[in-house]
């Protein structure tokens, strides 16, 4: 129902429209002469002035402000380009001091190894040097204790087979006999006793 | 008297008769909206270009940017030979884009509706690129009007078809703008007076119209004034650059 009434007044007002428009058409008012003189005269006026003032004060500031802002942002760019190019050859001195010293910390760890290795090589050889001459002297005692010892032994076998003659039989018996025996007991024996 | 979609395209005097001679140099409606708007470009681009800062404000910005879309657009189109002329298609553009834009404000006029203001912008053009050919080229200007590889046969015809199409420009670029701006603005209080005689049941039809008119009509008063700017750039690049 509404829909309907929307719809007729939309449809009536047309003709109500048309009929305003036919009383009142006076044609456009564009094509009436009486104000192009007074038109033409402000737009040449006004759009003269705008002319000028624009061409001569206003724009010239704002290109100008557009050119310094372009050669400013130029120069950052340049002298940011310049900073990473210090910091660059900076880096890389940095990297060659670092280079350097580590080959640096290289030899001389070398060097004290091998100092050390020396050193250590030095003492042994002078403590193995110590070493056998005490090994030959204490050997050279040992010859000299073996060389002595058969005598020593012949010595106190006779004197102990001559006490012990007496005692069991009670008579003097003359040390050269004996010693003979033990000589000849002991050359017998010899290696038996002393055998290396 | 408010629903005739026409009233509102009336000149009327404010303040006293000017004469000068014969001539009624009278201060209207449309002088004043010529000057509401040179002052307002005036003050704006004055603002925008006051202060250089490395950050631009709104209005800088703004001043640039109208700056650098202009800048570009007569280098794209004119090439470089173009930029002694730079201010005059600025301002042109600027003055067309600032009447159109204020025609679009209720109860305003809008200057750019009225034939023989687009129809002097037009011939300032056409004169004044008809003179810089001239000054250029010198009678040479006048090979404009004879392409080069067309058969003789044909010759007398495309002759007359180019120096035609040559005079109508002022015609058609001062049509063309002042038509679009008319039509945008007829429309607009048609639909409005639908919306004042339908009342409040059948209205809002009408408004929506309305409304999604305005957001049209502002599109148009920026691409008339493009096309009004570029239009001029083309005519220049041709007296500039002779193609033929």
């Amino acid at each position: 129902m509404i829909k309907k009434i929307f719809f007729q007044l939309i449809f009536f007002n047309f003709f109500f429209l048309k009929e305003v428009f036919a009383a009142e058409s006076g044609g456009m008012p564009q094509l009436n002469p009486e104000f192009w003189i007074s038109q033409i005269f402000w737009l040449t006026l006004t759009f003269g002035i705008l002319y000028i003032v624009l061409s001569k004060l206003i724009l010239p500031k704002i290109s100008a402000n557009l050119e310094s802002r372009k050669s400013q942002i130029q120069d950052n760019i340049e002298a940011a380009e310049k900073q990473r190019e210090d910091s660059e050859s900076k880096l890389k001195e940095y990297e060659d001091i670092v280079f350097k010293s580590k080959l640096e910390a290289k030899k001389i760890f070398k060097d004290s190894r091998e100092k050390i290795i020396k050193d250590i090589n030095n003492k042994k050889e002078t403590l193995e040097k110590q070493i056998n001459e005490e090994i030959k002297k204490v050997e050279k005692e040992i010859e000299v204790v073996k060389k002595s010892a058969p005598e020593k032994i012949n010595r106190v076998a006779i004197e102990t087979s001559s006490e012990l003659v007496k005692k069991i039989i009670g008579a003097e018996i003359n040390n050269s006999s004996i010693s003979a025996i033990v000589d000849d007991l002991s050359k017998k024996n010899r290696n038996k006793y002393y055998g290396n | 008297m408010a629903a005739n979609p026409m009233t509102q395209f009336e000149v009327y005097r404010i303040g006293p008769e000017i004469r000068i001679g014969t001539f009624d140099i009278s201060f209207t409606n449309a002088s004043l909206f010529m000057v509401i708007s040179s002052v307002a470009i005036l003050v704006i681009f004055n603002l925008g270009a006051k202060k250089n800062l490395m950050l631009p404000n709104k209005l800088q910005l703004l001043a640039e940017i109208s700056y650098s879309f202009v800048s570009k657009m007569i280098s794209d189109t004119a090439g470089s030979k173009a930029k002694p002329y730079f201010a005059f298609i600025f301002s042109l553009f600027m003055f067309v884009l600032f009447c159109n834009m204020f025609g679009m404000i209720p109860y305003t006029f809008t200057v750019t509706s009225h034939i023989i203001v687009t129809f002097v912008l037009a011939a300032f053009v056409f004169i004044g690129v008809t003179i810089i050919g001239f000054i250029k080229h010198g009678f040479g200007y006048l090979k404009l009007f004879v392409p080069s590889g067309v058969p003789i046969v044909l010759l007398p015809l495309i002759v007359i078809i180019e120096i035609i199409s040559y005079l109508s420009r002022p015609v058609s670029l001062s049509v063309r703008l002042f038509a679009n701006m008319m039509a945008g603005h007829t429309m607009m209080k048609v639909f409005g007076g639908f919306v004042v005689s339908l009342g409040i049941l059948g209205g809002w039809l009408p408004l929506s119209f309305s409304v999604a008119l305005t957001g049209l009509e502002i599109l148009v008063a920026f691409l008339q004034a493009y096309v009004f700017a570029i239009l001029t750039c083309i005519y220049l690049n041709d007296a500039l650059n002779l193609h033929h």
